[in-house]
């Protein structure tokens, strides 16, 4: 599972500075050991140009933790792409079909049937497609009026592209 | 008992891979809680540790994790249990799964609960969805410059954090205006000062079809490789990989939510689904020593579970 980039170690000091435990027990009430930390040499400075610094002080007392409700969706294969029509399926990370025609007036829907969350975002600036971040099931419309060809893509994973062809 | 003698008896315990750079070479080994308690005790004080956790993805449903707020739970009490107090904790990005005002909210609260001096955090994609990252520099951007990057100071390491999720287009990206904050950012930095940069996406091209890399990364780059030791840390593909480019040391780190496919095995990044015992030994946490006067941080990944 994790790779092993290794050379024979020729140096003694290969775990310098080291300090850590496993999980082997994990503890994870025992909010243990203040370890001598001396906190003149450790104070953390802003950086050049900078005012204050950034983050958010760490605290002592462990919050409410709220779970989550977990929900769990079938996957679903891959469907051979039709080329007309006014649907567009998210799944296993694409587009399908990876090109859609239809013609000026048509609404198209996309549908997520992936667990991971995309959106269906206008490729370069100024395009009108403009969907927020689409769960599972969740769907996106628009109404193509001009003919064009649409570019798009999903900006959680941008190698995921595809487009619309609108004709008269 | 010698160092080297030390960590050859904590191997015989399994538990954590550990990374280790020394001499601009990296070194990968087993260590155990055993070896690993010593020589925390063995640590003169005034060292630097702090912790990297990432991908949390607060707001994932997927039978890859149905869980992934307990999981953090988890990593956070991983956190407070390690032995000593972090100077501080870096979440490198993917906090949540989709950019909810609520998502938001659940991790900061629970990152409140992490025993350290200060949390820092850098966007993800997913913490950047349709906004670019407004909602989340509402929550975690105070004292931020630009669009969330900044840098500090401690122990006489120079740490840079930066913003890479915001305007993508197939690989992360920084844009000028980034870039020219890490050149005055460095300008007056002694080439033997240690600089750690966090980000979220990797700063080297591990995978670019899959969108792992960054595509004006060398702009930064090329302002680093003066310095003797640059270490660059980053989330983003769920799993650790380390690279060495001359004094430049790239670390990407595991996640806290669910496993990704290593480069090229899947058709897609696809959350994986595996076995719950798999799924702990894939999640996990990174803390990282530098002693003053070190050349090279000790990067130390553990497991979970």
């Amino acid at each position: 599972m994790y790779p092993n980039f290794g050379h024979a170690g020729r140096r003694s000091r290969v775990a310098a500075g080291l300090a850590a435990t496993t999980a082997a027990a994990l503890g994870f009430l025992s909010a243990c050991g203040q370890s001598p930390h001396s906190a003149a040499a450790g104070a953390i400075t802003p950086g050049p140009g900078q005012r204050q610094v950034a983050g958010m002080p760490g605290a002592s007392p462990m919050p409410d933790m709220s779970m989550s409700t977990p929900t769990s969706s079938p996957k679903t294969r891959a469907a051979d792409a039709p080329v007309t029509g006014d649907t567009v399926a998210i799944k296993n990370f694409a587009f399908s079909p990876s090109t859609l025609k239809v013609t000026a007036g048509t609404t198209v829907t996309w549908t997520n049937q992936d667990t991971d969350a995309h959106t269906v975002t206008s490729a370069g600036s100024g395009g009108p497609l403009h969907s927020p971040a689409l769960a599972t099931h969740a769907t996106y419309s628009y109404r193509f009026t001009e003919p064009g060809t649409y570019a798009y893509l999903c900006t959680i994973h941008p190698f995921m592209t595809a487009t619309v062809e609108v004709t008269r | 008992m010698t160092r080297r003698q030390l960590i050859r008896h904590a191997g015989w315990f399994g538990g954590a891979v550990v990374l280790t750079v020394a001499g601009g070479e990296v070194m990968s080994h087993i260590a155990g809680p055993r070896g690993t308690t010593a020589e925390a005790a063995a640590e003169t004080s005034g060292a630097l540790r702090f912790v990297q956790v990432s991908d949390s993805h607060i707001g994932f449903h997927g039978p890859a994790n149905l869980d992934v707020a307990g999981s953090f739970t988890e990593a956070i009490g991983q956190v407070n249990a390690l032995g000593f107090r972090p100077d501080f904790v870096m979440h490198s990005g993917d906090l949540t799964h989709l950019s909810t005002a609520a998502q938001f909210d659940q991790v900061r609260q629970m990152m409140t609960g992490l025993q350290t001096d200060r949390v820092f955090t850098v966007p993800g994609e997913h913490d950047s969805i349709g906004d670019t990252g407004r909602a989340y520099r509402q929550i975690f951007g105070k004292g931020t410059l630009g669009d969330g990057w900044y840098s500090f100071d401690t122990h006489g390491v120079h740490f840079i954090a930066l913003v890479n999720t915001l305007h993508l287009e197939k690989l992360g990206h920084l844009g000028t205006e980034q870039i020219d904050f890490v050149r005055k950012d460095l300008a007056g930095l002694s080439s033997d000062t240690p600089v750690v940069v966090f980000s979220h996406i990797p700063l080297f091209a591990m995978y670019p079809r899959w969108g792992w890399s960054t595509d004006d990364a060398l702009k930064v780059i090329a302002l680093l490789r003066r310095f003797s030791s640059v270490t660059c840390l980053n989330g983003h593909v769920h799993q650790l990989f380390t690279k060495t480019e001359g004094n430049i040391t790239f670390h990407s780190a595991t996640t806290t939510a669910y496993p990704l496919p290593k480069p090229g095995r899947a058709a897609a990044p696809t959350p994986q689904v595996v076995p719950a015992r798999q799924l702990k030994a894939a999640l996990g946490i990174r803390t990282v020593g530098y002693r003053q006067g070190d050349r090279e941080l000790a990067v130390k990944d553990t497991r979970l579970a």
